[in-house]
């Protein structure tokens, strides 16, 4: 064989180990340099091994941390998918307003999050704010949305939604469309109901499209920073300071860069156990799926 | 095929070697590197008679702060480079993103600005690591510095509270001179004297009146016509900035400290008994007469919602209530007037201030340069400049607060001159310096907004003091 033909395979790898080194060099530096108590004031520090990391999770504030970030991501999953699956099945049985709707439905995707944040600031404001305008008929004019720990997490929860919730609609719709018709044919020969069709043959063909949007949205609601800091910048209090934000606050505005680091490793390793989790599941259920087509 | 599978297992060895090499040398050289700090300043280099001119044909990079006393200088500029034939390039970014933009730039080792403009509090966090130039030795070589710039005429307080030994819990107005004083703001109540007049009130002496006041507005203003009017406006977000207007000129007034200082170890003073017990009362009356939504509000919701008649007063920087006051500016204008505040138990008028400064980038290339844009942009020249034709109030310089122009222009402002010579020379920085600051004042406004949610204000200052402790102890 002459020498061209053997090299090709390497050369054919290159760009993916290029790739690889481009994602895991500043990882590895990252995940280096919280080994070192390297801040602002310490700019030639010592090396201090894990003491970082025994430091985040010996501190009250990465627990509160934690759970807040849990308490956000599964609740802003959980409504996502339960009203971007219902809108999809609206959607799927009207196909003209379904067609309108969808293009309308994809407004929300086109705000950047932070901009999305702000104007619902604007809109939750308790005096000039509109939200609170259109309660006023209904005795409700008077909520201060954001000024108490629940308010402010279920605040910030329901600008997720409302970004993201078309995003679980589009794949959910998307997954409605590609189902095959023939086993609903059947159902409907057979006399079947609409909530007996959607328990034993939608809902388990569609679950595979879902998991994948609930795994997509889990993860980046873990790893929220720009709604929240819009909208609360963590307070009242600490209520919503998640894992990213405290991250910010150590590394950036308090100049601590390894301990900050160190937050955000322990996010990502949170982040990747929970996708490998939901991925192995996503196998399960589209083999089950399978068996249902 | 296993000699091929061997090879290719090689070459896969030898490409991740290859990935590895800068991550090792990353590794060995460390943090940055780089360093080649030198006990000598730049300035020492600067010799023979001063000249404007001596740097003609030099670019000075600037980063600034989206503000009106900015609005001035850009609008100035032209005669800077008349003056010297040197010119200023800039970038000028919103108050939310500029902070985290100047840190970052800093900390990368970079010189991408020159000189840039930064308050007090962030000399605590930058001098340490060495990215400030020490004005100090340019202000002493008269080969460098101008005889006109006049160091005497600028207000002492000022020039000192961007000095500093670097020295956690050390006083200013000590050591290197890290900043240079360039446009300020000192803290005092702005009231609408249209709601003042038809409610039958008098600003506020004592505190335990302005909290009054605060409820009453909020009470009656609504149904004496002025719809959604509440009493006071304060600053309430979760950051640093929530505690360095309103709050910490009526904690000093009170004579309270945020760290008694003992050998050089820094102890957390915010929650003695006195402080425990004036946090309850400040949060009680922004609960009584405070915002709706306190939570979220910055200066410029304060500011505006004075403008807008939304608020009765304000206890903010005086800036924030000149801008909404200046005729045609708001719905408020014509109707604003300045007070100095309340007065603490014993009189004090301790009051907290804020400084737009200007330093140098310790590892500009241009320093000669930078440092002549420094010196012509806090002169008497353009500063007056700025103050008369412009909105670049609060003098930092004696010469221009006395100046029959620039006190005709306030003139119209009821009680703004004469509050600002009351609380003159009673402002200062009232923090105790130290580099955790930023972390210690989130949190402290953390901490207060939880107090303010009805949380135990004993438990919680607290729990605040016990994990300050073991970060600036």
């Amino acid at each position: 064989m002459g020498w061209r033909p053997a090299l090709r395979p390497y050369l054919l790898i290159v760009p993916a180990l290029l790739l690889t080194c481009g994602i895991l060099y500043p990882f590895g530096l990252g995940l280096y340099y919280t080994l070192f108590d390297f801040s602002a004031s310490k700019p030639q520090p010592d090396l201090v091994r894990l003491e970082n990391y025994t430091t985040v999770f010996t501190q009250e504030a990465f627990w509160n941390s934690a759970w807040v970030t849990v308490l956000y991501a599964v609740g802003a999953a959980v409504v996502e998918t339960v009203l971007g699956v219902s809108v999809a099945l609206l959607l799927h049985r009207s196909s003209v307003i379904g067609r309108v709707l969808e293009k309308i439905l994809i407004l929300p995707l086109m705000i950047a999050p932070v901009i999305a944040a702000i104007i619902w600031k604007l809109m939750l404001q308790p005096s000039v704010g509109v939200v609170n305008h259109l309660l006023r008929p209904f005795g409700l004019g008077g909520v201060q949305w954001t000024d108490t720990p629940t308010g402010a997490l279920l605040s910030s929860i329901a600008v997720d939604v409302w970004v993201y919730t078309p995003f679980v609609a589009i794949l959910a719709l998307a997954g409605l469309r590609s189902l095959p018709t023939s086993p609903f044919e059947a159902a409907a020969v057979d006399g079947a109901g609409w909530w007996y069709t959607f328990r034993r043959l939608t809902l388990p063909m569609l679950w595979p499209y879902v998991l994948v949007a609930v795994i997509f949205r889990f993860m980046d609601s873990l790893k929220v920073f720009d709604i929240i800091y819009a909208l609360t910048e963590g307070g009242p209090g600490d209520s919503t300071v998640v894992l990213q934000i405290r991250a910010y606050l150590e590394a950036i505005r308090f100049q601590r860069y390894s301990f900050g680091i160190s937050y955000t490793i322990v996010l990502w390793a949170v982040v990747y156990l929970a996708a490998m989790v939901l991925v192995k599941h996503l196998g399960k259920i589209q083999r089950k799926a399978a068996e249902v087509k | 095929m296993d000699t091929h599978a061997h090879d290719r297992r090689r070459f896969l060895a030898l490409g991740a070697a290859l990935a590895a090499t800068p991550l090792l040398s990353a590794c060995g050289t460390g943090f940055g590197g780089g360093d080649d700090k030198s006990d000598g300043s730049a300035a020492d280099d600067v010799t023979g008679s001063f000249d404007w001119k001596r740097e003609k044909g030099t670019t000075v990079k600037a980063l600034l702060n989206k503000h009106p006393y900015t609005d001035a200088l850009i609008a100035d500029l032209k005669s800077f480079t008349e003056k010297t034939g040197i010119k200023v390039e800039y970038d000028v970014f919103p108050e939310d993103n500029y902070f985290d933009k100047l840190t970052v730039d800093l900390s990368s080792g970079r010189a991408s600005y020159d000189v840039f403009m930064l308050g007090a509090y962030m000399v605590w966090q930058y001098g340490p690591p060495g990215w400030l130039e020490d004005l100090g030795p340019w202000m002493r070589n008269s080969s460098a510095t101008a005889a006109e710039w006049d160091q005497a005429d600028f207000f002492p307080n000022l020039l000192q509270a961007d000095q500093w030994s670097l020295k956690a819990g050390a006083p200013l107005g000590q050591g290197g001179q890290y900043a240079l004083p360039w446009g300020w703001e000192t803290n005092v109540v702005a009231y609408n004297t249209e709601v003042f007049k038809k409610l039958g009130l008098r600003p506020a002496e004592t505190f335990d009146e302005l909290r009054d006041i605060a409820g009453t507005i909020k009470r009656k203003a609504p149904g004496a016509g002025f719809d959604g009017m509440y009493g006071i406006a304060v600053r309430g977000s979760r950051s640093w900035a929530t505690i360095h207007p309103g709050f910490m000129t009526m904690y000093a007034r009170n004579g309270l400290k945020d760290f008694t200082v003992e050998g050089g170890r820094l102890t957390p003073a915010m929650n003695s008994p006195e402080a425990v017990a004036f946090t309850r009362d400040w949060a009680g009356m922004v609960k009584q007469g405070g915002p709706p939504s306190w939570t979220s509000y910055t200066w410029y919701q304060c500011s505006s919602d004075l403008g807008a008649k939304k608020a009765g007063m304000l206890f903010d920087a005086d800036t924030a209530a000149y801008f909404q006051a200046v005729e045609g500016a708001s719905p408020a204008s014509g109707k604003i007037a300045f007070h100095p505040g309340p007065k603490g138990p014993d009189g004090s008028l301790a009051t907290n201030m804020w400084i737009w400064s200007l330093g140098m980038n310790a590892r500009s290339k241009r320093k000669s340069a930078s440092w002549l844009f420094l010196q012509w942009a806090t002169g008497k020249e353009h500063l007056r400049r700025s103050a008369i034709t412009h909105n670049h109030i609060d003098p930092v310089r004696r010469s221009i607060a006395d100046d029959p122009a620039y006190k005709d222009k306030m003139r119209h402002l009821p009680g703004f001159i004469e509050t600002f010579e009351t609380v003159v020379d009673q402002t200062k920085i009232q923090f105790t310096p130290q580099e955790q600051f930023f972390d210690a004042t989130t949190s402290w406004a953390a901490a207060l907004q939880e107090i303010y949610g009805g949380e135990n204000a004993k438990s919680v200052l607290n729990g605040l003091a016990g994990d300050l402790a073991d970060k600036v102890g």
